[in-house]
């Protein structure tokens, strides 16, 4: 059924009219006018979609409209500007975590996840963290990298 | 000399000007896909303007508005436009001193340029290159006078700078999928099952009630497209039209087709190549057959196309390898003059090769042709991407080697059957479409004059990079293949390094010598001694242990396409009933390295693309094509699969750059090949490198 529902996307209240059950990811691409979550598989297989739904990481293209009404979605432009990167874009550049970039949006929404519920985490627990999501070009070390180096950056941030 | 595509476009202001102050207008015409050829590109532009990074400004790949330098492809962007960018900038910076020498009246030899301002004895004279351009007129042909930079001058080639492009693929909106023109129409193109399918039916009416909303469809011969203001509601129709469509003569091939081995039954052309065998006594012979199945480009983004006719032009936004192919291409198609299509690329995910990005476009620019006005998007779903881009060859390998007393390597053959690696045919959509009965028949491939060399992607590195005292190789080429085969990275050469350097492993054991000290005595030159001998120090080979032990050291080494850059690599693996990677070491002399970040990340990524090859992938046939059509069929290297890896690079003197985005793969994967036969103590000849292979090899 097409009706209008409201969410906080990149906290900002959005309201949007279309079908309930329509995945997330087309209204947040062709409605709501957001790139960051990319279409990648459309069956949760890849990662590229992903993003925060009141804090816990989703795919978009599985998940459909009506389940985030009145919930906090965040892509990875509501994660930082150009202008005042989140410590992970900003790590990311720093050391060159990207080649093709198509996955690395949906990585942030993911390590952002990780961050937050723990601060310093291991490689290893990096890896299981990420492990959803597939990176093509092979840059899996420098953005394992990186996010080491954001979250010290974050828990010195935190401390000081 | 002048570089070839620069003697191609030679007008000088195609390649750089001075519009804005500030900046250089830098333009060629290779694109960006995430390997960071406009980076390096722009670098030796700004090297030789004498300006900073940060002043030039690259031209986004458009028919017109650059030169056509033809695909991006082969790892030589950087070797070919670079050269052809090198000259441009050179000649340009060498018109501003002379024209300021003149005004000035002053020896040329006393101006120097910073930052675009011009000196004379070290100190600004009042010009830089806007203050002079109205008076220099660029509108000229190159004539290749002018003296680039050597390497010892050199201070932006040569340093690592970010990447121009990966900030916006950070922060959102970045990629030709990320565009929404206004009135913009969704496209979804239902994929005929096979070349020769005839759609015998298609219930319209239960595609428009499956579709919950207004959708067009467009029907002609084979090709049927759904198009709809809303993206969900043609997606919808394709979903039906795929359960409803009955097709007629509809492709149904055997999942045998699958193995590598089948490749023997299919017909094929045979090109021989190479010396005669030479007639010796007490020579050791050694065969064995090897071989790697159809694999995918698994771009992470399923490809789009985007199109627009209207008023009797065409525009055609690509994420392609070359915008000028494409538009022959659509010239072809539309029977538009080239003068009335324009192609514009932008930014798409990682493509390694020719994927789904063109017939995407093509599609796109087929339904914008039928229904002037609003612009068409057509995107392909990941089961798109998987099921009809071309594939990479599968290709059987047969080895034959003669070892003379001392355990010499003296005679070495490479008998080859792959399909095409190169394939840049008619689209999907062309062959979907009714023929034209007025139509001329498509022009046929060139072929190379009688006599002259051939290429063909099956061959490279057939050889492997040693001194050999007589080798051939014999390539059937198996045509037409079941599947579309096209480029992938590298073509066949990292397969053929691949099997090439587990063979030789195979030979130094039979000779009972270390296969270091076996490869070493067959390099003579000495730049590939020093990527040998530098990753065995890497990786500390010398720690190198009895074989069986279920942990294994190999290497791998190769000249790339025979004639390019050298690399050497080391893999140490442990394995149970898989395998595991426990480290990746690799040493490169790519001569001139212009991005040494960059180049690092090219040879780590190619590595670790290399590493999933051997061990996790491969595209099965079946029914009307291509069986893996999602990431659970067809799964690649994961981040906890991912070993460390460590790189070193040589920095020679050699002024040349060679390529570098497909340098890695190769010894990677015969590194990778070396240290599993290493640790099982018997060898695996079939690739990927599964469990099940595993526990065959074991049992054999």
């Amino acid at each position: 059924m097409r009706r209008t529902i409201e969410l906080i996307l990149n906290s900002e209240t959005r309201a949007v009219e279309a079908e309930e059950t329509a995945p997330l990811l087309d209204v947040l691409r062709n409605d709501l006018g957001v790139s960051g979550a990319r279409y990648g598989c459309g069956l949760g297989q890849c990662g590229a979609c992903a993003v925060l739904v009141d804090g816990k990481e989703e795919a978009a293209c599985l998940l459909p409209l009506e389940a985030v009404e009145g919930k906090a979605v965040l892509t990875s432009e509501g994660l930082g500007t150009p202008e005042h990167p989140h410590p992970l874009q900003a790590a990311f550049l720093e050391l060159q975590a990207g080649q093709c970039g198509y996955c690395l949006s949906g990585i942030l929404i993911g390590a952002k996840a990780l961050l937050d519920r723990n601060p310093d985490p291991s490689r290893e627990e990096i890896a299981q963290a990420l492990d959803w999501h597939l990176c093509r070009c092979g840059v899996h070390n420098r953005v394992m990298d990186a996010i080491v180096l954001a979250a010290r950056r974050m828990r010195e941030g935190a401390a000081a | 000399m002048i570089p070839a595509t620069l003697q191609a476009n030679p007008e000088l202001d195609r390649w750089v000007r001075f519009d804005t102050v500030g900046l250089a207008r830098v333009a060629f015409g290779k694109v960006e896909y995430g390997q960071g050829t406009l980076t390096a590109l722009a670098q030796i532009a700004a090297e030789e303007l004498d300006l900073p990074l940060s002043m030039i400004e690259v031209v986004n790949a458009a028919t017109g508005a650059v030169p056509d330098e033809g695909m991006t492809v082969g790892s030589m962007s950087v070797e070919s436009s670079g050269a052809s960018v090198r000259a441009a900038c050179a000649e340009v910076r060498a018109l501003f001193v002379a024209k300021a020498a003149e005004r000035l009246d002053c020896p040329p030899e006393e101006i120097d340029i910073r930052d675009g301002v011009l000196l004379v004895n070290g100190l600004p004279c009042g010009e830089d290159y806007w203050t002079l351009a109205p008076q220099v007129d660029l509108v000229r042909p190159a004539t290749g006078q002018a003296r680039w930079k050597s390497p010892d001058q050199h201070r932006i080639v040569g340093s690592s700078q970010p990447r121009l492009d990966l900030p916006a693929k950070l922060f959102g909106e970045a990629f030709l999928h990320d565009i929404r023109l206004p009135g913009m129409v969704h496209a979804r193109v239902l994929r005929q099952p096979g070349p020769k399918a005839r759609l015998a039916e298609l219930d319209e009416a239960a595609v428009r009630a499956a579709a919950g909303g207004e959708v067009e469809i467009l029907r002609e011969g084979a090709f049927v497209a759904f198009i709809a203001l809303r993206e969900q509601v043609a997606a919808r129709a394709l979903a039906a039209a795929e359960a409803h469509a009955v097709w007629e003569d509809a492709r149904d091939l055997s999942p045998a087709l699958t193995e590598p081995a089948s490749l023997k039954t299919l017909p094929h052309t045979d090109h021989p190549a190479g010396a005669e065998p030479a007639e010796g006594s007490n020579r050791r012979r050694h065969a064995a057959t090897y071989g790697k199945p159809y694999i995918a480009h698994g771009s992470m983004g399923p490809s789009c196309g985007l199109a627009q006719f209207k008023d009797g032009k065409l525009t055609v936004w690509t994420h392609g390898q070359g915008v000028y192919p494409l538009r022959q291409m659509l010239v072809r198609i539309s029977g538009l003059d080239p003068e009335r299509i324009e192609v514009i690329h932008a930014q798409g995910p990682g493509c390694y090769g020719h994927n789904g990005a063109d017939d995407a476009a093509v599609d796109a620019a087929v339904i914008a042709l039928r229904r002037p006005g609003a612009p068409v998007r057509a995107q392909w779903r990941r089961e798109d991407e998987f099921g009809w881009s071309p594939v990479g060859a599968a290709m059987h390998i047969e080895l034959a080697a003669e070892l003379d007393p001392s355990g010499r390597l003296v005679d070495y053959t490479a008998e080859i059957w792959s399909g095409p690696h190169v394939g840049r045919g008619r689209s999907l959509a062309e062959l979907a479409l009714p023929k034209d009965p007025d139509a001329p028949p498509p022009p046929p491939p060139p072929q190379p004059p009688p006599g002259a060399p051939r290429f063909s992607g099956g061959i490279l590195n057939a050889i492997p990079s040693y001194d050999i005292p007589a080798s051939r190789t014999l390539e059937h080429l198996v045509v037409p293949t079941p599947v579309r085969t096209s480029s992938l990275r590298g073509l066949g050469g990292p397969v053929n390094t691949f099997v090439g350097e587990s063979f030789i492993d195979e030979l130094a054991e039979i000779a009972g010598q270390d296969p270091l000290a076996y490869r070493l005595s067959m390099i003579v030159d000495p730049r590939g001694r020093a990527v040998v001998e530098t990753v065995a120090r890497m990786a500390d080979w010398s720690r190198r242990w009895s074989p069986g032990a279920g942990r294994g050291l190999g290497l791998a080494y190769d000249r790339h396409r025979d004639r390019a850059g050298y690399c050497a690599a080391v893999a140490e693996v442990e394995v149970e009933a898989e395998v595991k990677l426990v480290k990746l070491w690799c040493c490169a002399d790519a001569g001139l390295i212009v991005n040494p970040d960059g180049a690092r990340n090219q040879i780590e990524g190619g590595m670790i693309m290399a590493a999933s090859w051997v061990l996790k992938e491969q595209v099965r046939l079946g029914g009307a094509g291509i069986a893996t059509t999602t990431w659970d069929d067809y799964p690649i290297l994961r981040f906890s699969e991912v070993p460390p890896v460590e790189i070193e690079l040589i920095n020679t003197k050699d002024p040349r750059p060679f390529g570098i985005g497909e340098l890695s793969q190769g010894p990677a994967m015969g590194a990778i090949s070396n240290a599993v036969a290493h640790a099982l103590g018997t060898r695996v000849r079939e690739l990927p490198f599964t469990r099940e292979k595993i526990a065959q090899a074991l049992l054999a």
